[in-house]
């Protein structure tokens, strides 16, 4: 029972993102021009809920802009020309995907930066043999003269003993 | 040079906990998006008025005197909130302010809710389907917006409009602009 209870459970839970936001009445005749629509839809962030698409997202402004994004197509717009013209209203904060500039540099550049600079430092450590270190290595001051002449002799008798 | 490896865990943690205690503590909410419309002639609109209210909003009526042009709805909770003080405002006869009255599924409701609460407003228009709302870039309500003379915004408050706002920002920088 408990488990017929979890399963219902589980698949209600994965049958719920099925569920569209974009409603039968918004959606244009032509096929074609739908599905440019759903596919600039997808590429705007909805300002109220600001971490899903217009086109995922239940919020009553995200509908409007739905029908705008098809109000334009149907007017003839491109698809760039649709984006810009919400950019000009919301800024470039409306585009899930940020684009390359000057303000976004650090933005793009930034990660794989820090994954070359990873990747450098991660090289020369590995390729460093651990007798290599110079600050760890002991430092090594030759034999004085008395030094030798008392390991020589050390030598002579071991083997002259054995 | 090995000894800065390991202190350099140290130093980044405490890099990172200044810079998010700096995001913390400057009170600003990464949830509010900057306008690009700042600085900018207000977008070209002619709104209906509310149900035998008069006075409709067009983009016209901006022009003149610096004003405030306030996005509400009957349906909006924080609008609600923000009420008593706009009717403080035009008691005070501090500001012009304009109403857009943002998706009401039923063009009666706004006015009953500004028969109930109060009229704070000079010139109301409707916007049901969030065209003009758009235009203005608006993500929420309330949301207010400080035109000038020239019909060019200059400020936009994201939220409600308190004593605090009012006295801290919006209203030195309406003095400013009435100059």
């Amino acid at each position: 029972m408990k488990r017929l209870a979890v399963l219902a459970l589980s698949a209600l839970m994965l049958s719920a993102p099925l569920a569209l936001a974009v409603q039968p009445d918004e959606m244009l005749k032509d096929p074609q021009m739908e599905q440019r629509a759903r596919d600039i839809s997808k590429h705007l962030r909805c300002v109220v809920c600001q971490n899903e698409s217009i086109d995922e997202s239940n919020a009553d402004l995200a509908r409007d802009l739905r029908l705008l994004v098809r109000d334009r197509l149907t007017k003839g717009d491109n698809n760039d020309q649709v984006m810009q013209y919400i950019v000009d209203r919301y800024g470039d904060y409306v585009l899930l995907r940020p684009p390359f500039k000057m303000t976004t540099l650090a933005l793009w550049a930034g990660p794989p930066l820090f994954a070359l600079l990873a990747l450098g430092l991660g090289w020369r450590l590995y390729r460093r043999p651990a007798g290599a270190r110079p600050d760890d290595a002991p430092t090594a001051t030759p034999l004085s003269a008395e030094e030798r002449k008392r390991l020589e002799k050390l030598l002579r008798t071991e083997e002259s003993g054995s | 040079m090995r000894k800065l490896i390991f202190i350099a865990p140290t130093v980044m943690f405490v890099v990172l906990v200044g810079l998010f205690a700096a995001q913390l503590l400057s009170g600003r909410d990464p949830k509010t998006i900057p306008s690009v419309l700042i600085n900018r002639p207000v977008p070209d609109f002619a709104l209906e008025e509310l149900p035998g209210r008069g006075m409709p909003l067009r983009s016209s009526d901006l022009k003149g005197e610096v004003s405030l042009v306030n996005i509400f709805g009957s349906w909006c909770v924080a609008c609600a909130i923000e009420h008593p003080f706009l009717m403080q405002l035009k008691q005070q006869k501090a500001i012009p302010i304009h109403g857009i009255d943002w998706r009401e599924k039923n063009p009666m409701d706004g006015l009953r809710w500004l028969q109930k609460n109060g009229d704070p407003y000079t010139r109301v228009g409707l916007d049901p389907d969030s065209k003009v709302a758009i235009d203005f870039g608006v993500t929420g309500a309330p949301e207010t917006f400080v035109v000038d003379k020239n019909g060019v915004i200059r400020y936009k408050h994201i939220g409600p409009v308190t004593a605090e706002v009012w006295e801290q920002t919006l209203k030195p920088l309406v003095e400013e602009l009435r100059k």
